[in-house]
């Protein structure tokens, strides 16, 4: 087989799992996109084992290792946007600015051009618990 | 630009049985892969997903590496995918279409993957054109062969992972208690 065949099918799942870590706003969609970019990962180091042939078959041993800590990873990652959305509500990503340092995080990026009534009722919890949290 | 790389090349123009099955399967998989990053109900990007994580199960089995397989089967579809799906229905994930399921730089963030894709598909193409896998003989991942490798090259990072797995364990479970923990 030829190894431009799963070299180009993994790049092209990198990156399409580098879109979704990009775009998505739900925190669980980037999870899943994440999920996308590791498993382009493994099927690069699966060709690369099995063209190099190597006697160690370092390749597949790092890919089981790779799924191990994907696995590990998924499931810290969900106990921790669990806990942000018993916390605040919300698992968005784009609302969660707590750490910015600038005062252009009280206000979202899109609120100037996207004033309809939904949007503001969701910020506005979020608005507070900052706050609270602020003073704290 | 692959097929532009495969006319230059003879050897693209007699594709064998294995190749054609890794493109079409490959194709389902990229498939699948871009619905469940742009489909706007979430319960059906976990399922597109499933799609995505078996494809690759199946170019795991066309590279002859057979255990890895049946974990990507058991690990990604069998407990990522429904890890995924319980963290959708617990954080009341709207059933149906949710129309700000993607954010505001999506295109932006387009325009980051496509340029990242043509550069890494260009570059890859252009450094294995020449290079070919040889995959007669004997599977490389075989359950045998993999547990021989497994068990006398890697134990040490085996186990080292075995302890990971625990921490990970133990954190997922202190994450998810800690609140109640408070309440209480």
């Amino acid at each position: 087989m030829h190894l431009a065949y799963p070299a180009v099918l993994a790049a092209l799942l990198f990156c399409t799992g580098l879109y979704g870590v990009l775009a998505r706003r739900n925190a669980i969609l980037v999870l899943m996109s994440v999920e996308l970019m590791l498993n382009a990962v493994n099927l690069n180091l699966v060709a690369f084992d099995v063209w190099l042939r190597d006697a160690l078959h370092s390749g597949q041993a790092l890919t089981l290792f790779t799924i191990a800590i994907a696995a590990a990873e998924i499931g810290i990652g969900l106990a921790i946007v669990l806990a942000v959305h018993r916390n605040r509500g919300s698992s968005d990503v784009d609302r969660l600015r707590d750490t910015a340092e600038t005062d252009a995080a009280e206000s979202l990026p899109g609120d100037e051009d996207d004033t309809t009534g939904t949007e503001d009722q969701a910020t506005a919890p979020a608005g507070k618990a900052k706050k609270a949290e602020a003073t704290a | 630009m692959t097929l532009a790389a495969a006319a230059a090349h003879p050897g693209f123009l007699s594709p064998t049985g294995i190749e054609i099955a890794f493109v079409l399967v490959g194709v389902a998989t990229i498939g699948a892969a871009l619905i469940t990053v742009t489909t706007k109900q979430l319960v059906h990007a976990a399922l597109w997903l499933v799609v995505a994580l078996g494809g690759l199960a199946v170019e795991y089995l066309l590279l002859t590496a057979e255990f890895i397989a049946w974990v990507q089967v058991l690990i990604y579809v069998g407990s990522v995918v429904v890890l995924l799906l319980f963290g959708l229905m617990l954080t009341k994930a709207p059933i149906g279409r949710s129309p700000d399921a993607d954010s505001e730089n999506r295109w932006a963030a387009l325009g980051v993957a496509v340029a990242a894709a043509a550069a890494l598909v260009w570059v890859v193409v252009d450094a294995f054109r020449t290079t070919w896998i040889d995959l007669d003989g004997p599977a490389h991942g075989s359950t045998e062969t993999t547990g021989a490798f497994l068990f006398r090259q890697w134990v040490l990072p085996f186990e080292a992972l075995s302890v990971l797995l625990l921490a990970a364990l133990v954190g997922a479970i202190v994450l998810s208690r800690k609140r109640s923990k408070e309440q209480s």
